[in-house]
This record gives C-alpha cells, sequence and structure tokens, in this order.
C-alpha cells in the first residue's frame, strides 16, 4: 500500500470508468431483454415488460435437458480436473525434477492453443479410433481444459505453503499420509474448492471444443448457439442467457473470496 | 556423558557440491552445543542430516547408539525449530503445539493438558487458542519451541533461532534457552552465523567452513586458541599476524593470532605504531593502529589515557598471548 | 536410563517402524522420492500425452495426407500438396484478414485496457481495488456465448446502438461510417466494424489482468521522479510507463491475438460472409470434410502463434502471466 495516494487525473478517470462501463453494459442489456414484450425482434427500447417469458423457459423441455447435461458434464470434468490438476500440481511444486518445465507446459497447452484446434484435433482422433460421440466425448475434452484451472490454483497456493511445514510435520512424526491428511490438504483444501468452482464455470459454457465432440447431445452452451444462428424464440434465449450470467457468477463470486487472502484467482485462461 | 549425535566420516554431496564433506562430530548427552560458520558451510545440512531431512551420500550417523541412516524424520525421537517457525496456520496455538501428540494418537484432553503445561513452560500461558498470525515474531519462536519440546525428544535442533528477532528479544531468549536446557537436561544442537551467540551459549562450538569442521572446542578454547586463520577470522576480531611478521617477534613462522585486549599503550620499549582511528565503545575503545604497515586493533579502557588519532605510540603485549596457529588456512 | 517405568517409545531415539499398509507405504515413499513423483504423474502424463497430445499429433500427421478430388476420399500417403492449396489466394485472404483483424483486436484493446489497468493499479486501493478486479474477472468468466449474443442485440438494426444515434442525431454519422469501403456494410451487425467490436468486448479482460499485473509493479516514485525531473505526462507515458508496462502489454497481447486468431463463432454470427481461419477449419472438417486441408488450416495459427511466443518471450512477456 502506497502512502501517497494521489488522485487520479480526471481524463484517466472517466477513460477507466468508460472501459468498466464497456465491459458491464452488453450484460446488463440482456437482463433486460430478458423482461421484453415483443417476440419478433431486438427492439430497442422494450415495448413492455412481462415476467411471462420465465414461465414459457420453465416448461421448455429441451432447455432442462440442456441445463441437466452441462450440469452433469461440468461435474464429471471437474472431478477429473481436480484429481489431475492437483497430482501435477504437487509433482511439479514438490520437487525438482527433470522436464517439470515440459509438464507446466503439457497443461497449459489445451487452453493456450485456439479451442478450434482442441476441438478438431479430438474429433478426428474419436473418429480415427471409431470411437462414438456420447456425454464422455464431452467430458474427455472439457476434462483436457479444465485442468490448468485446477492446476493453476494449486501451484499458487503450494508456492505459498512453506516448504518447511512438510518437514515440520514430519519432523513431529507424522508420515506421508498423516501430513497430507492434517497439513498439506488444509493449507490448499481452499484453493482447490476455488480451482473447481472455476472450472465448473468453465465447463458449464465452453462451446468451441464441445461442438466437436458432442454428437446428438446438446449442452447448454450447443442449444444457445443453434438459436443464436437460428433463432426460434428470441425470448426463451433472452430468458436462458440472463440465467446462464447468473449461473456462473456465483461460482466465480465465491472463488474470488476463497482465495483472495494472497493468491489470486488464477483467471488467465479460457 | 553418553554420546548424543556421532557422526563418522559423514558426507552430504549436491552433485558437485560438498555440502557436508567426511566430517567427524560427536555430541555428548545434554550438551548445549553450537555450530558456527558463515551461509553455506554445511552447517545447516548437518542440523538436517539430524533431524532426517536429508540423508549421507556417505559415512554413518548415530543418535544414542543407534544407526540413523535410512530412517524417516517421523521416526525418530528428535525435534527441530525451524528457522520461520512453521508453525501450521490452519490451527490454533494449542493445537500446534499438541501436532505432536495428537499424530500419536493421545485423546483430547490430556492433549490439551500436555499443551497447556508446554505453553506455560516457554511463558505463553493462555495463549492456546489464538491463531498463528497473531503472535509477534518473539512469540512464535516459543510456540515452536513449545511444539518441539512437549514431544520430550531426546535431541533438540534448532536452526537460526534468534535470528528473525530484534537485539534485545535476542539477547532475553538467549538466557531463556540456556536456562531452559540446563533444567531440561535435553541435548541442544543450534545452529548459527553469529559467533557471539554461539560464545555465549553454547557448551561446545564447531566451526564449519567450505562443508568441513576447522575446530571444535569449548567457547574459550576457540576464542583464545584459534586453530587456523578462519577461525580466528570468524570467531572474534582477533589480530592475525602474518608469519613474516610472527618470525621476527616470536622466531617461528607460523601465523598467529593475538586479541585486541592483549594490546597494551607503553612508555618505551614494544613496537612504533601509528594512530590510525579512535572508536569510543562505552566502557571500552578501539584504536586502530598500524604497525609497519600492519594492521592492529586495541581494544583498551575508556578511562585511560589515550593517544590522538595520528600520534605515534608504543605497543606490547605478554609473549604468552601471542597464540601461534597450526593450520595455515 | 531404565525402559522398565517409562513408555518405551519415549525412551528410545529411533522409534520402531509402525507396520501396516499406511506405515510401510509411507517408509518405501520417503526412501523412493522418485517413486512417489513417478505415481503422482502418470495419471496426469497419460490423460494430457495420449489424448490430448496424440490427438493434436494425429491432426497434424493428417495435414500431409491429401483428399482425392474424385471420390472425396482421404489419400492416406505423405504429401505436401495440401499444404500449397492453403496458398492459393483464396485461402491467402482468410489467413491475412484473420492475422489484420487480431492485430487490430490487439492494438485496440491494449488502448482501452491500459487507463483502466492503470488506475486499478495506481490509484485503487482496498474495496476500489477489489471492485475493479471483480470488475474485470466476471466479465472474464461469464459466458462466452452470452457475451457474444449481447452484442447481436446491441448491433441489431432495431437494437440499442442505432436508437442511440438517432436520439442524438447521428445517424448519418453511423450511415456515413457504414458506406466506407471494407470496414463498412449494410449494417453494424454484418459489417467488419461490428466482429472488431464483439472481438474487442469479448478479449478485453484478458489484456487488462497481465497489464495490470506489470503495472502494480511499477513503482508510484518512479513515475514521481519523471515529473520532478521535468517531464511532462506524456513523456513519463512514453518513456517510464510504457516500457515498464510492456511485459504485460505482451502478455495480454498473446491471449487477445491467439484467441482472435482461432475463433469462428463471432465471425459467424456477427459479420459479413467472408470466412476467418476457424470458419475456414470448421468448414473444411465438416461439410466439406477435407480433414487433411481443415489440419493444414489450423497449423497456420500455430505457426503464427509460435513466432508472436518467441517474439514475446523475447519482450519479457511470461513473467508478467
Amino acid at each position: 500500500m502506497r502512502s501517497d495516494r494521489a488522485s487520479a487525473p480526471l481524463a484517466l478517470k472517466i477513460a477507466a470508468a468508460c472501459g468498466l462501463l464497456f465491459l458491464h453494459l452488453p450484460i446488463l442489456l440482456i437482463f433486460v431483454y430478458a423482461f421484453t414484450t415483443e417476440e419478433k425482434s431486438y427492439q430497442w427500447p422494450p415495448p413492455g415488460l412481462t415476467l411471462k417469458w420465465f414461465a414459457v423457459t420453465w416448461g421448455r423441455p429441451d432447455v432442462w435437458e440442456a441445463l441437466g447435461l452441462s450440469v452433469r458434464v461440468a461435474a464429471v470434468s471437474t472431478a477429473i480436473a481436480l484429481v489431475l490438476g492437483t497430482l501435477c500440481a504437487a509433482a511439479v511444486s514438490r520437487t525438482k525434477f527433470f522436464g517439470r518445465e515440459t509438464i507446466s507446459l503439457l497443461v497449459i497447452l489445451p487452453i493456450a492453443l485456439p479451442g478450434i484446434i482442441t476441438g478438431i484435433a479430438l474429433r478426428s482422433a474419436f473418429n480415427l479410433a471409431d470411437i462414438p460421440f456420447s456425454v464422455w466425448t464431452i467430458v474427455l475434452g472439457h476434462a483436457t481444459f479444465c485442468v490448468v484451472v485446477v492446476y493453476n490454483n494449486a501451484v499458487a497456493r503450494f508456492r505459498r505453503t512453506s516448504a518447511s511445514l512438510i518437514e515440520a510435520s514430519m519432523d513431529l512424526g507424522a508420515d506421508g499420509f498423516q501430513t497430507f491428511r492434517h497439513v498439506i490438504l488444509p493449507n490448499i483444501g481452499t484453493a482447490l474448492l476455488a480451482g473447481g468452482m472455476l472450472a465448473f464455470a468453465l465447463s458449464f459454457d465452453e462451446v468451441i471444443v464441445t461442438t466437436f465432440t458432442a454428437g446428438q447431445q446438446s449442452t447448454l452452451p450447443i442449444w444457445m448457439l443453434e438459436e443464436l444462428v437460428r433463432p426460434r424464440q428470441r425470448p426463451v434465449t433472452n430468458v436462458v442467457a440472463m440465467v446462464v450470467v447468473m449461473v456462473t457468477f456465483l461460482p466465480i463470486l465465491a472463488a474470488y473470496y476463497l482465495t483472495r487472502d494472497g493468491d489470486r484467482i488464477a483467471g488467465h485462461g479460457k | 556423558m553418553r554420546t548424543a549425535v556421532l557422526f563418522s566420516g559423514v558426507s552430504r554431496h549436491f552433485g558437485a557440491v560438498r555440502a557436508v564433506d567426511a566430517i567427524d562430530l560427536e555430541i555428548g548427552e545434554g550438551e548445549f552445543f553450537a555450530m558456527l560458520g558463515p551461509s553455506g558451510s554445511g552447517k545447516t545440512t548437518c542440523l538436517r542430516l539430524i533431524a532426517g531431512f536429508e540423508q549421507p551420500t556417505g559415512g554413518h550417523i548415530e543418535i544414542f547408539g543407534e544407526t540413523a541412516e535410512g530412517v524417516p524424520p517421523y521416526r525418530r525421537n528428535v525435534n527441530t525449530v525451524f528457522q520461520d517457525y512453521a508453525l501450521f496456520p490452519h490451527l490454533n496455538v494449542a493445537d500446534n503445539v499438541a501436532y505432536g501428540l495428537m499424530i500419536r494418537g493421545i485423546g483430547k484432553a490430556e492433549r490439551r493438558k500436555a499443551a497447556d503445561a508446554a505453553l506455560d513452560l516457554v511463558q505463553l500461558p493462555g495463549y492456546g487458542s489464538r491463531r498463528p498470525s497473531q503472535l509477534s515474531g518473539g512469540q512464535r519462536q516459543r510456540v515452536a519451541l513449545a511444539r518441539a519440546l512437549i514431544n520430550k525428544p531426546k535431541v533438540l535442533l534448532l536452526d537460526e533461532p534468534l535470528g528473525a528477532l530484534d537485539l534485545k528479544l535476542r539477547e532475553q531468549m538467549q538466557e531463556e534457552l540456556k536456562s531452559l536446557q540446563k533444567s531440561l537436561g535435553i541435548t541442544f544442537v543450534f545452529v548459527t552465523h553469529d559467533q557471539g551467540e554461539a560464545l555465549s551459549m553454547a557448551d561446545r562450538v564447531a566451526v564449519f567452513d567450505a562443508g568441513r569442521i576447522q575446530q571444535v572446542g569449548t567457547p574459550e578454547e576457540i576464542y583464545r586458541r584459534p586453530r587456523s586463520r578462519f577461525v580466528a577470522d570468524f570467531v572474534g576480531s582477533s589480530n592475525v599476524l602474518p608469519p613474516d611478521f610472527v618470525a621476527k617477534i616470536a622466531g617461528q613462522r607460523k601465523w598467529a593470532s593475538l586479541r585486541p585486549e592483549a594490546l597494551r599503550f607503553v612508555e618505551g620499549g614494544g613496537h612504533a605504531a601509528r594512530v590510525v582511528t579512535r572508536s569510543y565503545l562505552g566502557g571500552q575503545t578501539r584504536v586502530a593502529l598500524d604497525l609497519e604497515g600492519l594492521r592492529l586493533n586495541a581494544l583498551v579502557s575508556s578511562t585511560d589515557m589515550l593517544p590522538a588519532e595520528g600520534a605515534t605510540v608504543r605497543v606490547d603485549w605478554n609473549g604468552a598471548e601471542l597464540h601461534l596457529m597450526e593450520d595455515a588456512r | 536410563m531404565t525402559a522398565v517405568h517409562g513408555d518405551a517409545t519415549v525412551q528410545s531415539a529411533i522409534f520402531r517402524e509402525r507396520g501396516g499398509l499406511a506405515g510401510s507405504l509411507s517408509d518405501i515413499f520417503w526412501r523412493n522420492p522418485r517413486l512417489l513423483l513417478l505415481l503422482m504423474l502418470t495419471p496426469p502424463v497419460l490423460w494430457l500425452g495420449i489424448i490430448y497430445l496424440g490427438s493434436l499429433f494425429a491432426l497434424l500427421a493428417q495435414s500431409f495426407f491429401s483428399i482425392d478430388e474424385f471420390s472425396g476420399l482421404i489419400n492416406r500417403e505423405f504429401t505436401l500438396k495440401t499444404y500449397g492449396e492453403l496458398l492459393i489466394p483464396a485461402n491467402l485472404d482468410i489467413i491475412f484478414r484473420t492475422v489484420l483483424m487480431a492485430a487490430a483486436v490487439t492494438l485496440a484493446a491494449a488502448v482501452v485496457a491500459f487507463p483502466v489497468a492503470y488506475y486499478a493499479a495506481r490509484y485503487a486501493s482496498g474495496k476500489w481495488k477489489a471492485l475493479f478486479y471483480l470488475g474485470v474477472m466476471l466479465p472474464l468468466w461469464s459466458s462466452y456465448l452470452v457475451k457474444v449474443y449481447a452484442w447481436k442485440l446491441i448491433l441489431a438494426k432495431e437494437g440499442i446502438l442505432n436508437w442511440f444515434f438517432a436520439k442524438l442525431h447521428l445517424t448519418w454519422l453511423l450511415e456515413a461510417w457504414l458506406a466506407l469501403p471494407v470496414i463498412g456494410g449494410n449494417s453494424l451487425s454484418v459489417s467488419y466494424t461490428g466482429t472488431f467490436l464483439v472481438f474487442l468486448y469479448v478479449w478485453l479482460p484478458f489484456m487488462v489482468l497481465p497489464l495490470q499485473a506489470a503495472l502494480e509493479r511499477v513503482p508510484a516514485s518512479l513515475v514521481e521522479a519523471s515529473s520532478d525531473l521535468g517531464a511532462t505526462p506524456a513523456q513519463t507515458f512514453r518513456n517510464v510507463l510504457l516500457p515498464l508496462a510492456m511485459p504485460g502489454l505482451a502478455a495480454g497481447s498473446i491471449f487477445t491475438f491467439s484467441l482472435t486468431l482461432g475463433d469462428y463463432i463471432i465471425p459467424q454470427i456477427v459479420g459479413s460472409s467472408r470466412l476467418f481461419i476457424g470458419q475456414a477449419v470448421y468448414a473444411h472438417q465438416g461439410t466439406a470434410g477435407n480433414i487433411p486441408l481443415a489440419a493444414a488450416f489450423t497449423v497456420v495459427p500455430i505457426v503464427i502463434m509460435g513466432f508472436y511466443l518467441w517474439g514475446a518471450k523475447r519482450l519479457g512477456a511470461f513473467d508478467a502471466l
């Protein structure tokens, strides 16, 4: 914290405020459109406000199906990513071994490369191996790029957890398993929880890789994409969009509060 | 006296780096033993070899007569006070202190009682429910001490235990550690780079340099009769005299050390020297002298008549105070 | 010392082995840390190495195959013919267009992100700092499709942007802009301007965060020292702030550049009918079934990003990640 926090020049204040507004107004707009009475166009300002579309959306089985699939895929992918990401982070941060840079690169690659490359690579591999598309092929893709989120969070926390804590635990008579249970897990727990939530959010609204790895099933983002390309009932899309925003905000806020002392949410990476 | 820790020919090499190189060492039961040396001299590695965090690449280690190589730290009845204290941030003070007992499966009530007693011992009664982050540096160190002592270790290892404390607290802790060690009778081995701390606290001191032990002895032996130039340089502010000069005054071509308080000013005889600077240190004054191009420090009482800077004086010393060193290093 | 009265474990300097599965395993792992490391690394490396890298290499291998023009079947013989096809004017156009868009988006993102990042790094504190951070994090993590959708609403002919211009009696300005060659079009939602705006919006947070991280490390005293020495704000910016922010800018640009290169959904929903690399890949692997050409196309962003990363590394971008 600097002592002399002078106030910013007016131009800078305005530019920063405009930047933030630019980031937020479009999302807020979604919230307004969810209540519009207009069905056929994206007319602004809305001719009237109604809650009708919430009821209509509630009664749509295709939305529920898509939502259910998204939640299942995200839950399974997050679980796999938690295991793989934690193992990787523990190995990389606890021991110096030849090739640890390579491991980091390997974990980061699935999000560093454009999603379309990951997607098409997996799709052609499934075709070559004669694997039929199913929920599991979607999970396979999602878990692959979710690992990095858990990994980033866990590595940051491991780095903050001093190595002498583990030595202290062993010094006081705890073997490897006891040390893991009584010292390591409590110390990285919140970081893992945060990483898991972000992985869930990431998987929940992933669309690019999913378009390549899904067969007939549609996740919520796939459903939305179809509505975007060929709109059927615009107001329902508006409502779903708003719900998606709210559903993803919660885990992100939670992750932020879990990790805010010290390390930050590993935000780089979608 | 039984032997608490025995090193015979112990080495710890990290690739080409010889952190510890063929060391022989014997620490007696109930001793307060200091390992003194500059950073990178191998003293901390030695401590970690006793704790079991490092394994020797050569040689043999015994703790109370039992072979220690290949025994993990959690099977050694040896505890460590870490330099950064390494208190568990997710546990409160009482749970930190009772950690070792919890691991051994001792019941909650008994643990609580033992933790309270240990906190009393280190003069932190009633601190059990606080978090480590709410404590000052000195308090954290006491908690770390209590956490180690509660297990009744055969050997207690302390890694730069006072390094992070300010001067006043450091002096107070020195005395407390000393009296704690006497009353418990546990073997203490502590690592430090502060020669004053080593000399004032320890029963015996080992001076480390470049992975080897230069000298082991009581503080007085180390201070008065350093075996090598390195020890003389590192341990005190001794004057180190080169062989050419020593040949002239003592007839032997050897390095020698001469303590500053052995120098005195005389009216006649002795050697002519020029006063370079004078530094007032309270009860004593340090006078830097130039004797035929040789730089000597003299420590004299401030109440004496002191020569002015730039003045030429005559200095002398008792021949017995000149200590000839065996080792030319 | 006798062990008759006291607890034997307290008397001994070395405790007995504990036995049991956990105890023995613990001892084994302690003696062979490499075994533990191997066990920890095997699952993730198998997953990422076999499933992911395997697929990636299989895809790259296919770029050296070709497609039989008559039967539409894939001819599994090594050839560089497919890469030759990349060089026909239509495909070069696609690559050129995509790279230009990525560069424009990156540049604009840097300009828009700088004030936000600088304010957050230098002037915001306490609650405001948290607010700024969340203010960037929430849009970053909120649904990509929803964000694109929001812009479809904004850019629509009957949407808020046209309404806004009409209210300000500036419709003529918008029309003049749309009348411009290349960047204009029939309406915003089918013009390059529209595509550009959506790209800028969607990737902006990826520029703000690393830039802010880099600016946090610039001591405030440096900026003050510069103005003490008589530099104008513009000079301070150019000679002090910009060089020190460079690693952050480079790191952020890796994201904005790479993400734009590979995207195929945004130009499909908002933009003209002319293709970007991502759309070309999608079209070739999908309806056309020309996996070799699609694979060759994916190599283009990989190669471009390879050069880009190499350059960014020299600017110190990875320290700001």
